[in-house]
């Protein structure tokens, strides 16, 4: 870090020589301060045009359509002339049924996920760690990895192949032991348990890999001072290992507590159906509806404004936190 | 006395993890492996008995794929994803480099307000809807540019490969630009010779996101004819009817649940046949962003 500085430091050095030798000086001088700047950086401003021509049309023109949220908005009009609505569409929102259910269902598969999940990361990464079989780690790593890159349209297809009534593998066993089949993902007791099941399934193995650099920073020296002291093997995880890496499980806590509204938009949407609404719909796959299918623009773009707007909350108080505990020294 | 107590605990802690290890690489392979296994069971088998997770091999039939390789739709919707992905991915790699080099410059006046500016709709998102107005107004719908163009800098992606350009020695690009190089011929070569590592990552991550995006596809897509595979797979899956999508030979030998296999598996088979070998790219990258975090 202190490297990079110094080079910084270096070159405007240099380039403050440049102007005292009179490079350009005279013709550059008539410019202004702002037109002698913008010549002078003009090739990264050009390098960057498209980039932001990319930022006003995709990401800060949604940002000026989002006020579509406060209107009636109709095609027909425009964005702009639009009829003001005011809270109109907030108001509808709150007030109905589907409020408190679908915030509901958005948090609790949200932390069904992380609960669940992150223990079983954790776990891994510390198995990983301590086997003696290098090479087996190595490859339960890049298997257990792998399914992170599947799409959720083929993680839908692998749990049809293992959770269908009429040809699913679990469903086989359970009518060989004489059971009656299973609709997981049509019942509404088991969605949830198919929706968290199947990211665990999917993102165990790539969620040990913070785990596991954190576990790789530990001074090694530790393990061996304990062992000589004669601590054993579940003390020196408990005493050394997972103080090592408490860090990076508040961090990653924080992280993901700061994006709870966003249950997994994708693999819902994939997996879900009009029978498991209740308790499998979330925010997205609700705007979604109303939005795309129902043509409800504005309803649609005020939810998605509310998860915004609580989702900015959130993930600043997040990251407020995380820099207060690595400012304690262990994200360090 | 003590060191052989010792080491039979050392031993009973190696057979509890490498067992637990064991445990989850099956609970990741059976459900692969069962979809490999469905995907070569032939009618008459899946007929008489159930399938469970062995197939003596002499059986396996591969009809399943032979249609499916040879139908014009699955090898439209091919053509799609790999003009998505190679198309996507280059627009991605255009937008996204030159954009971070410049913001990876120190002394460029402005720069706080361009990250600012990268950073807001960062951590503040629009929603579905208004970039959906956006894509419509500009007449995408229905091209390859809709499902390519509204992530085409993917703003993590674009911070973590500027932090990697800070990190470079600036005396390099110093001496460059002392020799007369413009910051285009500075970024082309100096910079990029020396950031092989970080344009895989970053170009791979973009490209597996491309391959694998079916959202977009169905908010913009209508055309059956731009459908990427992720789509048709979809389709195949949830259709009551295979025939809508893929004119499916009722007279071969090979089942539907063979058939929807078959397309499950040649979906994910980029992917299984890559990964492996790029592995290292994908852990370093996000080593690199959780570190920066």
């Amino acid at each position: 870090m202190r490297r990079i500085f110094s080079g910084g430091g270096a070159m405007i050095g240099i380039s403050k020589l440049k102007n005292l030798i009179g490079v350009q000086v005279s013709k550059n001088q008539r410019l202004g301060y702002l037109g002698r700047m913008l010549y002078k950086y003009r090739w990264l401003y050009f390098m960057m045009l498209p980039g932001i021509a990319y930022f006003i049309l995709f990401r800060y023109l949604p940002l000026w359509n989002a006020q579509i949220a406060f209107k009636d908005f109709k095609p027909l009009l425009g964005v702009w002339d639009s009829p003001f609505a005011g809270f109109k569409h907030f108001n509808t929102f709150f007030n109905s049924f589907y409020f408190t259910q679908l915030i509901g269902n958005t948090v609790i598969i949200s932390l069904l996920k992380l609960v669940l999940g992150m223990p079983m990361a954790i776990i891994l990464a510390l198995c990983l760690y301590e086997t003696v079989f290098k090479r087996l780690a190595g490859f339960v790593q890049t298997i257990t990895y792998l399914p992170h890159f599947l799409s959720w349209v083929i993680m839908f297809g692998i749990l049809l192949v293992m959770l269908s009534p009429s040809e699913g593998l679990v469903n086989e066993a359970i009518k060989a032991s004489g059971g009656e089949p299973i609709a997981f993902l049509y019942s509404p007791q088991w969605f949830r348990a198919v929706v968290v099941g199947s990211d665990i399934w999917k993102d165990t193995g790539w969620g040990t890999i913070l785990y596991l650099a954190a576990l790789m920073a530990i001074d090694p020296t530790l393990f061996e001072a304990a062992a000589v002291d004669g601590a054993s093997r579940m003390q020196r995880i408990w005493h050394i290992s997972l103080p090592g890496i408490l860090g990076t499980i508040v961090v990653v806590t924080l992280l993901r507590l700061g994006n709870i509204l966003d249950a997994g938009f994708t693999q819902i949407f994939m997996l879900y159906s009009l029978p498991v609404y209740s308790v499998g719909d979330i925010l997205d796959t609700w705007v979604y509806r109303q939005g795309i299918l129902e043509f409800q623009f504005s309803l649609a773009t005020a939810v998605g404004l509310f998860k915004g707007g609580i989702g900015l909350v959130l993930v600043l108080a997040a990251n407020r936190l995380t820099k207060q505990f690595a400012g304690s020294g262990i994200y360090s | 006395m003590r060191t052989l107590t010792k080491s039979w605990d050392d031993i009973f802690f190696q057979f509890l993890i490498n067992s637990f290890l064991i445990i989850l690489l099956i609970a990741v392979l059976i459900p692969l492996w069962r979809v490999f296994v469905m995907s070569v069971t032939p009618l008459h088998y899946i007929d008489t008995k159930t399938l469970g997770l062995w197939l003596d091999p002499r059986m396996w039939s591969f009809e399943a794929y032979k249609q499916l390789l040879s139908h014009p739709s699955f090898i439209r919707a091919t053509t799609n994803s790999l003009i998505i992905t190679l198309g996507g991915t280059t627009v991605n790699m255009l937008l996204t480099v030159p954009f971070a080099y410049a913001l990876s410059n120190p002394d460029l006046p402005g720069r706080k307000i361009f990250i600012t500016m990268a950073l807001i709709p960062f951590l503040f998102n629009a929603g579905l809807i208004p970039t959906y107005l956006v894509v419509q107004k500009l007449g995408l719908v229905d091209t390859y540019w809709a499902v390519i163009m509204p992530g085409a800098i993917g703003i993590y992606n674009m911070l973590v490969m500027k932090s990697f350009f800070e990190g470079l020695p600036e005396e390099l690009k110093e001496a460059a630009r002392l020799d007369g190089a413009n910051e285009l011929q500075v970024l082309w070569h100096v910079v990029l010779p020396l950031s092989k590592p970080i344009l895989l990552t970053v170009g791979l991550w973009y490209a597996v996101g491309h391959w694998n995006e079916f959202f977009n596809a169905i908010l913009y897509l209508n055309d059956a004819k731009l459908q990427p595979l992720t789509i048709l797979l979809r389709n195949i899956l949830l259709a009551a009817n295979i025939n809508e999508y893929v004119e499916y030979d009722a007279f071969s030998s090979a089942p539907v649940s063979a058939f929807r296999a078959a397309s499950v598996f040649l979906t994910m088979l980029p992917i299984i046949l890559i990964y492996p070998r790029v592995q290292r790219y994908f852990t370093k990258g996000t080593m690199l962003g959780g570190v920066k975090q």
